[in-house]
């Protein structure tokens, strides 16, 4: 990869970075960090580690960033000011002061770029990849799958407890009082209505005419 | 020099390859669903008439190929109220840009030789096309979500939901279809797995990959057709439902892009059911010096090396404008399937049968060290 290209990659992806912090709409957010996410796989084929960068389009712009959306339309994720959330900006605020100093540590003592060096092409291939996971990097690769699958099991645990408890609901006639929203609507408003027809000829008129239409009725 | 001219030239030759083939099939689906539903379709524009006064029926396509481009591309382009005006002109775009740069991948011949040249008739050459073709495939999802929602139209956004959804759960079936047929053939590189699949087996029989992988084949045209939305899989677009989907409020050239990148995806799932199962651009019994006919006498044809590669581009394009035209019959075939119907066959139907064929296809592999 010519260096120009590195350094036009490097400020679209710092470009894109504000992007995800500046922006108001969460799903302009969202586009910033599947650019920068891109980005970054770009300038790991460039430098050489093309499975890797590859891996990481599909996984992350491809998969992780789509759900990161549903989550966005399915919260009904609005636009937001830049007032609350204080506790959150402040420990965020210490972080980023943090990494800001490592980085600036780092940049004063490492030596200045003059080229960029691709490994060799054996060394970012499928083959090497594989090979090194699963010799040297057995026991995490082992590891990380085990977590991935516990909370795979855990995400259907949770979602299966929700669903579960709503049947029950339901078979024992509880759902009427457990979710009022959804189960007691139909009721609730056809009573309200038959209510509101009741009180429309005696709601109006004065009260103390209220008795003399009863009567009125109770006659009639 | 030189170099950079032959890339250039395959580059876009092969661009214009699909996006003219696009035309085609659109033309081919307002056509053949005409005849398929007992109408008798577009048959009205012409230039002058001339083809009347020839004597010739009215076959359409001046209207599909010219007439209605024309149209779609002067109309007013309209975008609807309270729309994020970036997003929703960016985002048929978005859709059609990263199906269009998977043919860079793509070999539509072996090596054409032209004097002391030895052009490779691939636009790119890559080692790990298999995974940039997935990466491509899943960036794609981005242009019709973006349509969806920056329409600001609750059926727009539904269907941009929809399409997402279906894509992305469609896209793992796609990916362990590609995963067998990798372990099968031992290699990411796509001229490589067509090199592969030459030769024959009992001196006569192709050495096509849908005798090995038929299971494999039949998960990536299910898949694949999912992933390009069309009937039995268009719930996106669903237009008893949700008006027309995620592209309700696109109108003129955007529409025409969209329906562009249905197209392209139409020829993406063909051309890769012939590489990995069809040979590509194999042709049976044609090697690199001519035909070896089989037989007890064994014919042999020698052919100079631009009829080869002329024969192998023929080759290729028949068998991927034969899958295309495929698609389009079952589009005009099966009914719609209804949404949890779609998600329950994904998820519930096909991903199981792809992780079991992925671990008969290694288990294969690893017993008999079948490289194919």
């Amino acid at each position: 990869m010519p260096m120009w290209l590195f350094f036009f990659l490097a400020a679209l992806a710092v470009i894109a970075a504000f992007g995800v912090i500046l922006q108001r709409n969460p799903v302009h957010c969202l586009l910033g960090l599947a650019v920068n996410l891109l980005d970054m796989g770009v300038v790991f084929i460039g430098l050489g580690a093309v499975t890797v960068g590859f891996l990481q389009i599909i996984i992350y712009v491809g998969a992780i960033m789509v759900l990161f959306l549903f989550v966005i339309w399915l919260l009904n994720l609005q636009a937001e000011g830049l007032s609350g959330y204080l506790g959150l900006k402040f420990f965020g605020a210490i972080g980023a002061a943090a990494l800001a100093a490592e980085l600036a540590v780092i940049f004063l003592q490492a030596a200045p770029i003059s080229r960029l060096v691709a490994a060799p092409p054996t060394q970012g291939s499928i083959a090497s990849l594989g090979r090194s996971l699963f010799s040297d990097y057995l026991i995490a690769f082992e590891a990380t799958s085990v977590l991935l699958l516990a909370a795979v099991v855990g995400a259907i645990g949770l979602a299966r407890r929700i669903s579960s408890s709503a049947d029950q609901a339901e078979r024992s006639g509880a759902g009427q009082t457990s979710l009022p929203d959804q189960r007691t609507a139909p009721f609730g408003g056809a009573s309200r209505a038959v209510d509101r027809d009741d009180q429309i000829p005696t709601s109006i008129p004065a009260p103390a005419t209220n008795d003399s239409a009863r009567r009125e009725r109770r006659s009639a | 020099m030189i170099d950079l001219v032959i890339g250039a030239l395959k580059a876009i030759v092969i661009v214009l390859l699909v996006l003219n083939l696009t035309g085609v099939l659109l033309w081919f689906e307002r056509k053949g669903s005409a005849l398929i539903q007992d109408r008798i379709g577009a048959n009205r524009a012409a230039v002058f008439g001339v083809g009347r006064r020839l004597g010739l029926p009215n076959l359409g396509l001046v209207n599909t190929l010219m007439a209605d481009p024309l149209k779609l591309f002067t109309k007013q382009d309209f975008v609807p109220d309270g729309a994020d005006h970036f997003l929703h002109g960016l985002a048929p775009f978005l859709a059609l840009f990263p199906i269009l740069i998977t043919f860079a991948v793509v070999p539509i011949g072996d090596v054409l030789e032209i004097g002391s040249q030895t052009i490779n008739l691939q636009a790119a050459h890559l080692d790990v096309a298999a995974l940039y073709l997935l990466a491509a495939l899943g960036i794609s999802v981005y242009g019709l979500a973006l349509g969806g929602w920056a329409s600001n139209n609750r059926w727009s956004l539904l269907g941009g939901i929809r399409a997402t959804a279906q894509m992305i759960s469609y896209e793992l079936a796609l990916g362990l279809a590609f995963l067998s047929v990798i372990v099968t053939y031992g290699t990411l590189d796509l001229q490589q797995i067509c090199r592969i699949q030459g030769g024959v087996w009992f001196g006569w029989l192709p050495r096509w990959g849908i005798l090995v992988e038929p299971v494999s084949f039949l998960l990536l045209l299910t898949a694949g057709m999912a992933e390009s939305k069309r009937v039995p899989f268009d719930v996106p677009e669903a237009e008893s439902e949700l008006v027309a989907g995620y592209f309700t409020e696109y109108s003129g050239g955007k529409q025409a892009v969209f329906m562009m990148t249905d197209f392209a995806e139409v020829v993406l799932v063909a051309v890769l059911i012939t590489l990995f199962f069809f040979g590509g651009w194999q042709v049976p019994w044609l090697y690199r010096d001519g035909f070896h006919f089989p037989g007890p006498h064994g014919a042999f044809l020698r052919l100079p090396n631009y009829a080869i590669a002329i024969l192998q581009i023929v080759s290729f394009w028949v068998k991927t404008v034969f899958f295309c035209a495929f698609q389009i019959l079952v589009r005009w075939t099966l009914p719609r399937f209804r949404y949890d119907q779609l998600m329950q066959f994904g998820w519930k139907g096909l991903v199981p049968v792809g992780l079991l064929n992925l671990m008969v296809t290694a288990l294969v592999v690893v017993l008999f060290g079948a490289r194919y």
